[in-house]
């Protein structure tokens, strides 16, 4: 199966199996005018299996939700058809607006302005905590 | 230009260690020379802003800031302030910033007080926000052991009643966790038993601890017993309620097998589960607690307005 490279764009490398579509969700790369390829299940030396989005647009992206999904994807920067940049994303500290405090107890439940922010409890288990209330993020789709 | 965030106590962990003990000095200090602390907070102003119904933190505060030679202004109540008619929390403590220089601040929800510090150009000390923080109980319950056992570490502490919601509880281990070589003993009904993550806690700082639904059979051991409420409400069914509630109320009977320098406290305020005939034995330091918290909190004020 061939699908075209990008030449001046994003690629994001190395997305676990099966993960893309939380990528394509979490980005909102469903808002972009650009052409947006998700290949699923391709080979990988590193990992058996792998995910790719290929981006055809060099758009500004959210590291940190990239390294919340997944930390071990690369984001490839292409420009003029050259690799130009290469980034590896890591767990993030904090994460803002990526995901939504569920305690009906949290005062982000009743003062809809507020940032839905969460910090980083638990590096091995990938535990994140609401910074207002302490209640454990809600990690549909990821783990 | 922004200015840099004063400093604001949301929870115990946000003070260290030497700064718990450095508050618990000080309120040593105002217990031996009251005088020397009766201008300390002249012309300064405290301001408390209670979005539900307290009646002693609130006067607590109220009364620290007043000994300190301060002044205080708060809302009536909450149904009065300015929160009844929709206002955020950013724009309330924005605009008591340019009253008062420190906010003592309580709401019913969990995190409220982080927005309040996060927005406030004074120092918001958290009074309370639901079932979350309560620091100021925790400092007076430290200062209360540190006074009446003459430490905090080197202790059996007695943990009993509603352990699975008892926000005072949860922040005490936290913070009696910082002391060495003391033990823990819970006891709770297994409806109320200590939540999950805080048993991991506990495993995890390597501490000596066990669990008991039985008071009797901890009571010889302890050094300090911890009452909290039963509440009936937290049971799935009133039969389990009726069963366990008597045996979670501190009478003189149960007192018998107790040591002779037991200190037992409890956050107040009380329905029954400490008998009323338990008042006068000397082991009873339930409410010279409430004047530790109010020392607390003068130091803790003073702590955070920078003054020495």
């Amino acid at each position: 199966m061939n699908i075209d490279g990008v030449s001046n764009g994003i690629v994001l490398d190395h997305i676990k199996a099966g993960k893309s579509m939380i990528v394509y969700d979490y980005l909102k790369l469903s808002k972009l005018d650009c052409c947006v390829a998700l290949i699923q299940n391709c080979q990988s030396k590193k990992f058996g299996r792998k995910d790719i989005v290929k981006i055809d647009e060099l758009i500004d992206l959210d590291l940190d939700v990239l390294g919340y999904i997944d930390p071990n994807i690369t984001v490839n920067y292409v420009k003029d058809n050259k690799l130009f940049e290469k980034k590896h994303v890591a767990l993030p500290e904090t994460l803002t607006n990526v995901i939504k405090c569920k305690n009906p107890r949290c005062i982000t439940s009743t003062e809809q302005e507020l940032p839905h922010i969460f910090k980083l409890a638990d590096r091995e288990n990938r535990v994140y905590r609401c910074a207002y209330c302490d209640a454990v993020g809600h990690t549909k789709g990821i783990k | 230009m922004n200015k840099p965030k004063p400093r604001s106590v949301v929870s115990i962990l946000d003070l260290t260690t030497d700064e718990i003990n450095g508050l618990m000095n000080v309120a040593d200090d105002i217990e031996n020379n009251p005088d020397k602390y009766r201008e300390k907070c002249k012309h300064k102003i405290l301001s408390t802003i209670f979005f539900e119904p307290s009646t002693r933190t609130r006067l607590s505060f109220e009364a620290a800031m007043l000994s300190l030679g301060g002044s205080v202004i708060s809302t009536a109540d909450s149904q009065s302030s300015s929160a009844a008619k929709g206002e955020s929390i950013s724009d309330t403590v924005k605009v008591i910033s340019n009253y008062a220089d420190i906010i003592a601040m309580r709401h019913p929800k969990e995190g409220a007080p982080v927005v309040g510090a996060m927005k406030a150009d004074v120092p918001v000390i958290n009074a309370g926000d639901g079932g979350h923080f309560h620091p100021t109980q925790t400092l007076a319950d430290l200062l209360t052991i540190r006074r009446t056992k003459g430490a905090l570490s080197n202790l059996v502490i007695g943990l009993c009643g509603d352990l699975m919601f008892g926000r005072t509880v949860h922040s005490l281990i936290e913070a009696m966790l910082r002391y060495p070589n003391n033990k823990y003993v819970m006891i709770a009904p297994s409806e109320l038993r200590l939540p999950e993550y805080i048993r991991e806690e506990l495993d995890k700082a390597g501490v000596d601890w066990e669990e008991t639904e039985s008071l009797e059979y901890a009571m010889p051991k302890l050094d300090v017993l911890y009452m909290t409420r039963v509440q009936k409400e937290r049971f799935f069914n009133e039969e389990d309620y009726v069963r366990l509630k008597d045996t979670y109320i501190l009478d003189e009977e149960k007192l018998k097998t107790a040591k002779p320098d037991l200190a037992i406290l409890h956050p107040l305020p009380r329905v029954n589960e400490i008998s009323v005939s338990v008042d006068d034995d000397p082991r009873a330091k339930y409410f010279y607690q409430t004047l530790c918290g109010k020392q607390m909190r003068m130091a803790l004020i003073m702590f955070l307005l920078g003054i020495k």
